[in-house]
């Protein structure tokens, strides 16, 4: 399946009012992982991204992800900004001609992040859930169960990339910020599949 | 063929006082810095590392950042820029003046290269 701009944009709109929602969440985990701002950072982001569209609503998904890359990138202030605009970037970008599949769209957008933070999966990042959800579409099994396991496996990992790659093996027991923000993105995509 | 230097990081004063000290190896050289977010938070500014580019006027800039968002963002910069920007991934204080002091005498970007490998972090 394709996801058209309507879909798209009740896509991000959830997911910018769920990082709202769950800042205190997302700065929570970060402060034992991390530097403590996910939260604030993120939601900084979202509101520049929700503001943006406003003003100027797309008219293509192309430009709907563009805008929200633009706004993450430039107001986020963390790690996560030029993860995440990245990932939206070159989704805007494979989109820009015409519309792609959903499991594609988000494998190029899981690419960006690994080029971007020179990562992979199993080190503990926001790929830890988008490489599982990019997988479940392509095979059309993408549930909220196989996000929230993806989400969950991070508790085990020893992060090896990222701030919390400086805690090495006490990083273990603790849920990636970057991990929980990408399962709300995904959790607000399902509603829209 | 003149250098530029970038210094790019997580906070402002961090940025100021490197680009202060490396004056001092190099006052010839344009060098610009970015330092945290735009309202001088701990962070890193896409807007503000583009500015930093924007007013370097080397032909060849050698830049350096020090931590994981500095460093995504200016490579993300690098990917749109048609400016020659070579980023270092070393010690952060010690590369920036080696590199300085190499570039003030207009050394080959070879043998600014070869002094900055030890200090290379990852």
């Amino acid at each position: 399946m394709k996801l058209e701009l309507e879909q798209a944009q009740n896509w991000l709109n959830e997911f910018f009012e769920s990082i709202i929602e769950n800042k205190d969440l997302l700065n929570e985990l970060d402060t034992a992982i991390g530097d403590g701002d996910h939260g604030t950072n993120m939601e900084r982001g979202v509101k520049a991204a929700q503001e943006a569209l406003q003003n100027k609503p797309a008219t293509d998904v192309a430009k709907l992800y563009m805008t929200t890359a633009m706004s993450l990138v430039n107001k986020v202030g963390g790690a996560s900004g030029p993860l995440y605009g990245t990932a939206f970037m070159d989704m805007a970008k494979a989109v820009k001609s015409e519309n792609i599949e959903l499991a594609d769209l988000i494998q190029i957008g899981t690419d960006g992040i690994k080029r971007r933070g020179e990562s992979d999966v199993k080190m503990k990042t926001m790929i830890d859930v988008w490489q599982p959800v990019a997988d479940g579409l392509s095979d059309d099994k993408l549930n909220s169960e196989v996000i929230e396991k993806a989400l969950n496996d991070t508790k085990d990992i020893v992060a090896t990339k990222g701030r919390a790659s400086y805690l090495g093996e006490q990083s273990v027991g603790h849920l990636d910020p970057g991990a929980k923000s990408s399962e709300l993105l995904f959790k607000a995509l399902l509603n829209q599949i | 063929m003149k250098y530029g230097i970038l210094i790019v990081s997580h906070v402002n004063e961090i940025a100021l006082g490197v680009t202060k000290l490396i004056k001092e190896a190099a006052p010839d050289l344009s060098i610009t810095y970015a330092g945290g977010t735009e309202d001088n938070d701990i962070g890193s500014s896409p807007e503000k590392i583009q500015a930093a580019i924007d007013e370097n006027t080397g032909d060849k800039i050698l830049a350096f950042y020090d931590l994981g968002s500095s460093k995504m963002n200016l490579e993300m910069l690098m990917e749109f820029t048609d400016r020659d920007i070579e980023k270092f991934d070393v010690a952060f204080v010690e590369g920036a003046y080696t590199a300085a002091t190499l570039a003030q005498i207009s050394s080959p970007i070879e043998s600014i290269e070869e002094s900055l490998a030890p200090l290379k972090i990852k």
